[in-house]
C-alpha cells in the first residue's frame, strides 16, 4: 500500500510507526499473558528490588514484575482506547454525516449538543459519566466514548458540508440514487484521509484519559494492572523505589508521542493540501 | 523606440530538481513602452508562469529560474537583471515598475477591508502618501478606471462589488503608481462577456492614456486581436511563433497556430449555426421537454427570528419547450438564471412555481428520472475521486433500481469507445483522466440510462480550446446518433453557434428573446441581446474598441409577495420573439 510506504518515507511518521508498532506487540504479549513472569504472582522475598536481570524493570512493593505488569497494563490501556475511540469514531460519523445531510433543525440539534459536551473539560466530563455509572473498565470505555464522540462530529461534519455542495453528489441526486449511497460512496469514502488523522490523534489522547482515570481510581480496578494505576499505587514510594514511577511514566509518554507523531505524519500524507510538501 | 524589457533564453523550473522539471524551456522576447505583447496557449503551456518569472512571483510558488535573464529598464533609466536581483529590490520594482492584473478579482482582494485601503497601502508603499492625500489620490485612482461614485465605492468591502467593478478595482491598484509594464494574466477569464469587452475597452484606453507598455496573457485567441500589437504563442514551455499581430492572425507559420486558430470557434453572428435540424411548425409533434412558468424564489431572511423579509426572484416565469434531436442553448450572463433553471428542472433546486413535463408525461418532482441526465461544468467535481470509472459508470443505473450485471458492463464499454475512450478505463480512477476525458466520462455515465433529454450545464466551458471543440463534436455526434435533445446551458456566443439550433437569452431571471439560432445572432431585437452579441469578440475584430457601459444588472431582490408585471412578447418570425420592453 502507498500510504505505508509513504509514513515510511516521513521522519516522524517513521519514528511514530515505529513506536506505535512496538506498542502494538507489546499490548498482545501482555494480553496473551506472554510476559518475563506471571504480572499477579508475589514474590514476597524480591519486594521492591531495583532493575536486575530477573526483574528488568525491578518489582513493586507486592514483589510484583514491574515489567510483566508494565506489558499487561499497555495491553489493557490499549483495550481501552482502541475501543473507546472506535465508539467515537462511529457515533461521531453517523451524527456528523446526518448533520450536514439533513442539516436545519437536526444539525442544530446535533451540533448544540455536541458544543456543550465540548464546553466541559474533558476529564471532568469523563468523572461525571463515571459517577453516574460507577467505576471499571466498561465505565471508561463509554466515558472516553462520549468525550471524543464531539470531537468525531464536528471533524465529519464540516468536510462533508462542503463535499455535499460538489457536483459529483449533485450528479447522484439527479440519477436518483439513495441517501444512503450518497453519504456511504460519496461523503464517507471521501472522509476517509481525514478520519484515520483524527483516530491516531484522538488514540494518544484516550491512552492519557484512560491513564488520568486509572490513576484517580476510576478507571481499571487493582489487581488488574494498568499505567495509570501502576502510577498511583507507586507515587508515595517515588523516593525509594524511583524505577517504580519512571517506566510507566515513560512508557506514556513514549507512547503518545509515537502516535502524535504518526498522526502528524498522516495529516500530512493523506490532507490534499499539504500533499505536494511531501511529495 | 528604446527596449523596456527583454527576456532572453528564460528557463525557469519547480521542484526539487528544477533543471530536470523545467515548464518553461527558453522563452525570448522584446518588450518596447507602450508596446502590447499577448502571450497565448492553453493550460500547462507555461505562459502564466514565464510572467511571473518577470515579477519574480514564480519564487513565491515553489519555482526557479535556471537560466536565461529578464532585464528591464528602470525609470532612471539604469538596467537591472531580474533574474539575479535581491528580494529588497524586487520589492520596489514590484508595483512600482511592474504592475500585475490577477485573473480572480474575488480572491485577489481582502475581504475584511474596504477597497479604499487596499488602494490606499499602494500609494502609502511606493509614494509615501498619508493621510488625506492618499485618500484622495484612492479616489482618483478609481476614477481612472470609471468607477462611478468613486468616493463612496471606497468604503465598500469587495462583497459589496460585483467582479467586473473588483476587476476594475484591481487595475487601479495595480496602476497606483504608473507602472511602466503591466502584467495582465487572463483578467477577463472569469468574467462575463460583457463585463470582459468593458475591461478590454478600459484596459485598451489607459494603455492610450499612459503610455505602458503591457503583456497580456490569454487562452482566448479571439481577445487578443482586439488588443495586441504581437502575439507570442506558447506551448509545452517553448515560444512556438512570436509575431506581429496581423502575421500570426492572417499568416501562421508554425502548425499549433494554425490547430489553434482552428480550434477556436469564431463567432459569425449567426452564419455557422447548423441546419440539421429543422422545427416542423406544421407537423405537431410532442416536444420531449416543456417548462411553463417556472419560477424560483430564494428567501431573504432578516430581523431577530430570521422570518422571510423578501425574495431572490432568480427565475421567474420561465417558458420553453425542447423537441427530441433539438438542442436549446439558454445564454446569458452570472445571475441571470441560467443554471437555477437547469437546476430546478432537474429537481435539485425546488421551483416555486410552475410545471414542466418530458415526453413519458411525468411531472418531475423532487428526485431526477431516467429520461433527463445532467453534465456539469467542473469536470474535476463532477467525479467522485474515491470510486472506480466502473462504480461510476454503474451509478444512475443502480439508482434505477437496476443490477450490475454482464449486460450494463456490456454497455459501459460500449459508451466508452463511443466517447472515445479505451475498454481498460472501467479499472482506473478519476485522477488518471484529463480535463477532457473526464468530461467524456460524465457525458458517457448521463447517456446510461439512456436519456431522452441531456441538460449541459456549461459542459465545455472548463476546457481547452481543442478540447473543447473536439468534446463539441462529440456531442453533435451523439445527438444525431440517439436523437438526444439538449438543453445547452453556456455563456459563450461562439460555442452556442456551434451546437444550438435555438437560443433563448436570460436576463435578470427571465427569458427576454428566445428563436432559432440564426435569427437571434444575425438580427437581435432585445436590448440585451445586442448588447451580449456586440460585446463577443473575435478575430476579425481587430484593435476595435469596445464602448464602455458601467450601467449595473437590476436587483433580483424584491419584498415579500411581490409579483412582477405581466409580459409583453413582440413577435419578429416564424420562430423568434422578444420581450417588450417596458
Amino acid at each position: 500500500m502507498s500510504v505505508f510506504r509513504a509514513i515510511f518515507r516521513h521522519t516522524s511518521g517513521r519514528i511514530g510507526g515505529v513506536i506505535v508498532g512496538l506498542y502494538l506487540v507489546i499490548a498482545f504479549f501482555g494480553m496473551m499473558g506472554l510476559t518475563p513472569h506471571d504480572a499477579l504472582m508475589q514474590y514476597r522475598v524480591d519486594r521492591l528490588q531495583p532493575p536486575s536481570w530477573v526483574f528488568w524493570m525491578g518489582t513493586d512493593l507486592f514483589g510484583r514484575d514491574v515489567a510483566s505488569r508494565l506489558m499487561k497494563g499497555i495491553g489493557q490501556s490499549f483495550v481501552v482506547s482502541f475501543l473507546s475511540v472506535s465508539l467515537a469514531t462511529l457515533a461521531g460519523t453517523v451524527l456528523g454525516l446526518t448533520a450536514a445531510w439533513f442539516g436545519k433543525r437536526w444539525d442544530g440539534l446535533i451540533m448544540r449538543l455536541m458544543d456543550i459536551l465540548l464546553a466541559f473539560p474533558a476529564i471532568l466530563l469523563a468523572l461525571l459519566v463515571i459517577t453516574v455509572i460507577g467505576p471499571g473498565i466498561w465505565t471508561s470505555v463509554a466515558a472516553i466514548a462520549i468525550v471524543y464522540t464531539p470531537i468525531f462530529t464536528r471533524v465529519v461534519r464540516g468536510p462533508a458540508l462542503s463535499l455535499k455542495a460538489r457536483d459529483f453528489v449533485d450528479a447522484a441526486r439527479t440519477f436518483g440514487s439513495s441517501t444512503r449511497y450518497i453519504l456511504t460512496r460519496h461523503l464517507l469514502l471521501n472522509l476517509v484521509g481525514p478520519l484515520t488523522v483524527q483516530v491516531t490523534l484522538a488514540l494518544a489522547w484516550a491512552l492519557l484519559t484512560e491513564a488520568s482515570l486509572s490513576f484517580l481510581g476510576l478507571g481499571t480496578q487493582p489487581p488488574a494492572s494498568s499505567l495509570g494505576l501502576m502510577l498511583s499505587d507507586s507515587r508515595n514510594l517515588m523516593e525509594t523505589a524511583p524505577w517504580l514511577l519512571i517506566f510507566p511514566g515513560l512508557t506514556i509518554m513514549i507512547g503518545i508521542l509515537g502516535f502524535n507523531l504518526l498522526g502528524d505524519a498522516l495529516r500530512d500524507i493523506l490532507d490534499p493540501k499539504t500533499r505536494r510538501a511531501v511529495a | 523606440m528604446s527596449k523596456l524589457l527583454s527576456v532572453s533564453d528564460l528557463r525557469v523550473g519547480f521542484g526539487r530538481n528544477p533543471q530536470a522539471n523545467e515548464v518553461v524551456r527558453g522563452i525570448s522576447f522584446d518588450l518596447a513602452a507602450g508596446e502590447t505583447l499577448a502571450i497565448v496557449g492553453e493550460s500547462g503551456s507555461g505562459k502564466s508562469v514565464s510572467a511571473l518569472s518577470i515579477n519574480r512571483l514564480v519564487d513565491f510558488g515553489g519555482g526557479r529560474i535556471t537560466g536565461g535573464s529578464i532585464t528591464l529598464q528602470r525609470a532612471d533609466g539604469s538596467f537591472v537583471d531580474l533574474t539575479k536581483a535581491t528580494e529588497p529590490e524586487l520589492v520596489r520594482i514590484r508595483g512600482a515598475e511592474i504592475g500585475m492584473i490577477f485573473q480572480e478579482p474575488m480572491t485577489s482582494l481582502n475581504p475584511v477591508l474596504t477597497i479604499g485601503s487596499q488602494i490606499e497601502e499602494s500609494f502609502r508603499l511606493h509614494r509615501g502618501l498619508t493621510g488625506r492625500q492618499a485618500t484622495i489620490a484612492a479616489r482618483d485612482a478609481l476614477d481612472r478606471v470609471r468607477i462611478p461614485d468613486a468616493a463612496r465605492r471606497l468604503k465598500y468591502c469587495p462583497n459589496q462589488l460585483s467582479g467586473g467593478m473588483l476587476q476594475r478595482v484591481m487595475i487601479a491598484t495595480a496602476l497606483a503608481c504608473n507602472p511602466r509594464l503591466l502584467i495582465a494574466d487572463e483578467p477577463t477569464t472569469a468574467l462575463d462577456v460583457t463585463v470582459q469587452a468593458q475591461i478590454m475597452a478600459l484596459l485598451a484606453g489607459l494603455k492610450r492614456e499612459t503610455g505602458m507598455a503591457m503583456i497580456f496573457i490569454t487562452h482566448d485567441i479571439g481577445l487578443v486581436a482586439g488588443i495586441a500589437d504581437r502575439v507570442m504563442v506558447m506551448q509545452a514551455g517553448q515560444a512556438v511563433e512570436l509575431g506581429e499581430l496581423d502575421q500570426i492572425l492572417d499568416n501562421p507559420r508554425h502548425p499549433y497556430t494554425q490547430h489553434l486558430l482552428r480550434a477556436v470557434p469564431h463567432f459569425s453572428r449567426g452564419l455557422a449555426v447548423r441546419s440539421d435540424f429543422r422545427r416542423d411548425l406544421a407537423a405537431k409533434s410532442d416536444p420531449v421537454l416543456k417548462v411553463d412558468g417556472l419560477t424560483v424564489r430564494f428567501p431573504v431572511r432578516g430581523g431577530l427570528f430570521g422570518r422571510p423579509t423578501g425574495a431572490v426572484h432568480a427565475v421567474e416565469g420561465v417558458a420553453f419547450d425542447l423537441m427530441p434531436g433539438e438542442t436549446l442553448a439558454i445564454v446569458g450572463e452570472s445571475g441571470s438564471g441560467k443554471s437555477t433553471t437547469a437546476r430546478s428542472i432537474l429537481g435539485l433546486v425546488r421551483s416555486t412555481r410552475g410545471r414542466h413535463s418530458t415526453a413519458t408525461g411525468e411531472t418531475i418532482a423532487h428526485r431526477g428520472t431516467a429520461s433527463m441526465q445532467m453534465v456539469f461544468q467542473n469536470p474535476y467535481a463532477s467525479l467522485n475521486p474515491r470510486l472506480r470509472i466502473d462504480k461510476i459508470l454503474a451509478e444512475p443505473v443502480v439508482a434505477a433500481g437496476g443490477r450490475a450485471d454482464g449486460e450494463m458492463r456490456a454497455r459501459m464499454i460500449m459508451l466508452l469507445k463511443r466517447v472515445g475512450l479505451p475498454e481498460n478505463s472501467l479499472e482506473r480512477y478519476p485522477h488518471e483522466f484529463s480535463g477532457g476525458q473526464r468530461q467524456r466520462l460524465c457525458i458517457a455515465r448521463a447517456l446510461m440510462l439512456d436519456p431522452s433529454v441531456v441538460v449541459l450545464d456549461e459542459a465545455v466551458s472548463a476546457l481547452d480550446v481543442s478540447v473543447q471543440a473536439k468534446v463539441l463534436e462529440l456531442l453533435i455526434d451523439l445527438q444525431r446518433e440517439y436523437g438526444l435533445a439538449y438543453l445547452f446551458i453556456s455563456h459563450d456566443m461562439a460555442v452556442v453557434e456551434r451546437i444550438a439550433h435555438r437560443i433563448a437569452v436570460m436576463y435578470a431571471g427571465q427569458i427576454v428573446e428566445i428563436g432559432d439560432a440564426c435569427s437571434i445572432l444575425s438580427k437581435p431585437r432585445h436590448p440585451y441581446t445586442k448588447k451580449l452579441i456586440s460585446a463577443v469578440p473575435s478575430i476579425d475584430r481587430r484593435n476595435e474598441d469596445f464602448a464602455l457601459d458601467t450601467r449595473q444588472i437590476p436587483s433580483l431582490v424584491h419584498p415579500l409577495g411581490f409579483e412582477p408585471a405581466p409580459v409583453e412578447w413582440l413577435r419578429f418570425g416564424v420562430d423568434h420573439m422578444a420581450l417588450a420592453e417596458l
